[in-house]
């Protein structure tokens, strides 16, 4: 008995099983047909979706099943096109499987390593181009080429400069400033304290001067949220209970984790949640994060009212607000 | 010869004297491709490619990619007299003026969906099989830079219409780019033409989404095409298959068929969807302002998972010397993908130098053929799932009534753990199977019938199976590990012990397997029965 194990041989290709379509002139007759006939769907998906384009108004509703009142115009149009497409491809495939040949096909590979004296060529067709280029000899073109095209690299980076503005302070500034009064956003009206209800929630601006254009980029730093609660619920220090008035405390809307509107309010467990990744602030405690990816609380606004009642900044935000940046808090 | 075959002779004959294409054309009609439906997968990734710039060059006869203020007063009342860029505007437009216009938009953002979904199983299947071995390494490659571009540029173009839900993504996007230790507020300048939004982003992504990327992505696909042509298509192992062939059918006229009706069943799928399917309808979010949001506001599928590994990072910022440094933003959001993907992009080079098997492979892997191989994978979809799972996880909570700190706690804990269980799971389930094919090499199949014998004993009939099949049960190959040598002769302890050691390691891991069956033993069985 030898010691050699006897591995399990390939028994090379199976004999081909021929379809039906392939001895029977009746069953290929039929998958012809067959074919035909998809690709005939093909050309009627078209016709529809030529009459719908042309001839339904786009008005036109029709119940269908599962999808309730549809748009007969689009689903025409849609439909039409997805049949006429779809049925192309049908016929293709059924012709190639029913009919065309589908004997197996053996091709050879081939080794694509190049043989040694087709490598030693290249090496020396290369080794000769440099030496007569001359750059092993000739140090200085080689250096200068270097610095030529290291330079001249710099200036497509250098012609990006004026994409856009340097930051400077900018992001550690808004337009709130002492005395700014809060807005309505949307209405740009003033507030008084007894526009709001205790467990309500205002989204407000800081007012604009006349003739001065609100963009979006001043929406995006000023938005602040104002919160009112009964006084006794709120759990601050001396120095933040004075920047409250009457139990109202403001807040910038854009959280301080990466800029989204934190717009949900859970009035009764008084936190303010983001969409976004889910960061929870606690109104009473100057909105601590208690939940989510924050890593700082909302920045408190200092509020008071103005000598007309109406309710005014009584300073600009002690802080940047929005996303963190790494010269925040320099 | 009849009329048209001299017609179509001379046209030939016309352009071969100018090309010389006759030659390369015969040869390369006759090509042998291999059948298999899972080589199908790249082709949906690539047919939804064209289809996006068929689509996508109809959108942009319409489309405005300007940020300038205007009012609307197209037929889609809610929102008349309403305030909002022009790229949002024309983005009604397109839905509600222009004739199948709501059809091309959808069709545009399914096959978008659709085309991350093919590359994404395309990746499975060519991982999974080991395809990505050498000569195709390069390939693999490409492949990862496709992912890369492809989450980006869908990304980028579902932006484009500027609504609250995609605007409120850029907005993320620059906090990302924000938080970049330094250079982060002046990049982010740059790019949005100063403050955020500015007015230039919608434009400038504009030209990165109809220019630059579909640029880089027409070269890099047609070099992945000219390697798979060039280097031929793996198949997977069987009867009469070696390393040395390619059993299939030829271009023409099998595969011209099956692949150009296969273009057509892509594209009537995906036209199909774009009709009956309402996908991305910026009317009901509105126009991008940065002061409102709406709740349940998610990514695309594709960029799911980095939202949901954001969702679950701890709130960890640090200070140096005044410096601020989010890492709750650049964990999740930057570092975590770039090992991801380097990691990704690199395996194929890992896992040769892991196995020391530097040859060429044309005949692909049975998944459990390489169970550790199978088991990465698996632990690495566990963890991605994970992270997708949590990017959903508010509206996950809704759904199923639970709350979002039980989510968030679920996919902290999850994506530490699962994935490890994964990997452990999997590979016992590859090495099941391998005794399995074991078993029905040397047994034979059961076949159910029971048959009594004189002396009263019940046994199951067996059936042997067919030779193609006994084959297909035992090509492959099961190395041994390495052996590297950690001392030299006289015993001293060598300078790349360290690292010998570790590949000794884990191709002992790799190398675990079933032995399997062969012709010795199942002859000796066979004397047996």
């Amino acid at each position: 008995m030898s010691n050699e194990i006897e591995l399990i041989k390939d028994p090379g290709l199976p004999a081909h099983v021929h379809r039906r379509a392939d001895t029977d002139p009746k069953a290929a007759l039929r998958a012809e047909r067959q074919v035909a006939i998809l690709f005939g769907l093909s050309a009627l998906g078209t016709l529809i979706l030529i009459t719908s384009y042309i001839f339904i108004k786009d008005d036109v509703f029709i119940f269908i099943p599962i999808m309730g009142d549809t748009n007969l115009h689009q689903f025409g149009i849609g439909m039409g096109m997805a049949i006429a497409l779809f049925c192309i491809g049908a016929g293709l495939i059924h012709w190639a499987k029913t009919l065309m040949p589908d004997e197996e096909v053996i091709a050879q590979r081939h080794e694509f390593r190049s043989d040694d004296e087709d490598r030693e060529e290249f090496v020396k067709t290369v080794k000769a181009g440099a030496s007569v280029a001359g750059l092993g000899r000739r140090p200085l073109i080689k250096r200068t080429l270097g610095a030529a095209l290291g330079l001249s690299a710099l200036t497509p980076v250098l012609l990006l400069r004026d994409l856009g503005p340097l930051p400077g302070d900018d992001l550690k500034k808004t337009n709130w400033k002492k005395g700014t009064r809060l807005v309505t956003d949307p209405g740009d009206r003033p507030i008084r304290p007894e526009d709001l209800e205790v467990g309500a929630v205002a989204q407000t601006l800081p007012e604009f001067p006349a003739g001065k254009v609100r963009h979006l980029d001043d929406v995006a730093k000023d938005a602040v949220l104002l919160i009112r609660l009964r006084p006794e619920e709120f759990n601050l220090d001396a120095e933040r209970l004075s920047w409250t008035h009457e139990g109202i405390i403001a807040f910038s809307k854009i959280c301080s984790h990466m800029g989204c509107a934190v717009a949900l309010y859970e009035q009764q467990t008084k936190h303010l949640l983001c969409p976004c990744h889910q960061s929870t602030f606690d109104v009473t405690r100057a909105a601590k994060v208690i939940f989510g990816p924050a890593a700082r609380p909302l920045p408190q606004l200092n509020i008071t009212v103005d000598e007309e009642g109406y309710l005014v900044a009584a300073a600009p935000f002690n802080e940047a607000v929005g996303p963190s940046v790494w010269g925040r808090l320099t | 010869m009849t009329a048209r075959e001299r017609i179509a002779g001379n046209v030939a004959g016309h352009v071969d004297d100018r090309t010389g294409a006759a030659k390369w054309m015969k040869k390369n009609l006759t090509k042998v491709f291999p059948d298999h439906w899972s080589f199908l997968l790249g082709e949906i990734a690539l047919y939804s490619f064209v289809i996006l710039l068929l689509s996508g060059t109809f959108l942009t006869f319409w489309f405005d990619p300007s940020m300038k203020e205007v009012v609307y007063n197209g037929s889609y009342e809610p929102l008349q007299g309403i305030k909002m860029s022009a790229a949002y505007a024309s983005t009604l437009d397109i839905s509600f003026e222009v004739r199948g216009g709501l059809l091309m938009r959808q069709i545009h953002h399914w096959a978008a969906l659709i085309f991350m979904i093919g590359i994404v199983v395309h990746l499975m299947r060519v991982f999974f099989t080991g395809a990505f071995r050498k000569p195709r390494e390069f390939n693999w490659i490409i492949g990862v830079g496709l992912l890369t571009l492809g989450i980006v540029e869908g990304f980028l173009g579902y932006s484009l219409p500027d609504d609250l839900l995609s605007g409120t993504g850029i907005r993320i996007a620059e906090a990302i780019i924000q938080a970049l230790p330094i250079v982060g507020s002046y990049l982010s300048y740059f790019a949005f033409g100063g403050a955020f939004p500015g007015e230039l982003f919608i434009s400038r992504i504009y030209t990165v989404h109809i220019l630059l990327l579909p640029g880089i992505f027409l070269a890099l696909i047609t070099v992945h095409l000219m390697l798979v042509w060039y280097q031929k298509h793996t198949q997977f192992p069987g009867p009469g298959r070696t390393e040395n062939n390619v059993v299939g059918y030829p271009l023409m006229p099998v595969y011209m068929a099956k692949a150009g009706g296969f273009f057509f069943i892509v594209f009537g799928v995906t036209a199909f969807l774009g009709a009956v399917a309402s996908i991305n309808p910026v009317w009901l979010y509105g126009p991008y302002t940065p002061g409102q949001v709406s709740a349940g506001s998610q990514p695309d599928w594709y960029m799911g998972w980095l939202d949901g590994l954001v969702r679950m990072a701890p709130p960890l910022e640090t200070y140096l010397f005044g410096y601020t440094v989010s890492w709750n933003i650049l964990i999740p959001g930057l570092i975590l993908p770039g090992i991801m993907f380097t990691g990704l992009a690199l395996y194929p080079f890992i896992e040769s130098w892991a196995t020391g098997d530097k040859r060429e492979h044309h005949l692909l892997d049975r998944p459990r053929n390489a169970p550790n191989r199978t088991a990465i994978g698996a632990m690495a979809l566990t963890f991605t799932l994970v992270a997708l799972i949590n990017g959903g996880n508010d509206l996950i909570a809704t759904t199923f009534d639970l709350t979002i700190n039980q989510m968030m706690w679920f996919s902290r804990i999850a994506i530490i753990v699962l994935p490890p269980i994964a990997f452990v799971v999997t590979k016992r389930l590859c090495l099941s199977l391998q005794r399995a094919d074991r078993d029905l090499v040397l047994h034979g199949r059961e076949t159910g019938r029971l048959v009594r014998m004189p002396n009263g004993e019940f046994i199951e009939v067996h059936e042997p199976i067919s030779a193609e099949k006994a084959w297909l049960l035992t090509s492959h190959e099961q190395l041994a590990p390495l052996e590297l040598p950690e001392h030299d002769e006289a015993g001293v302890r060598r300078p790349g012990a360290l690292k010998n050691k570790l590949r000794n390691r884990i191709s002992r891991a790799t190398a675990v397997a079933v032995p399997k069956a062969n012709e010795t033993e199942r002859r000796e069985l066979e004397g047996h029965h």
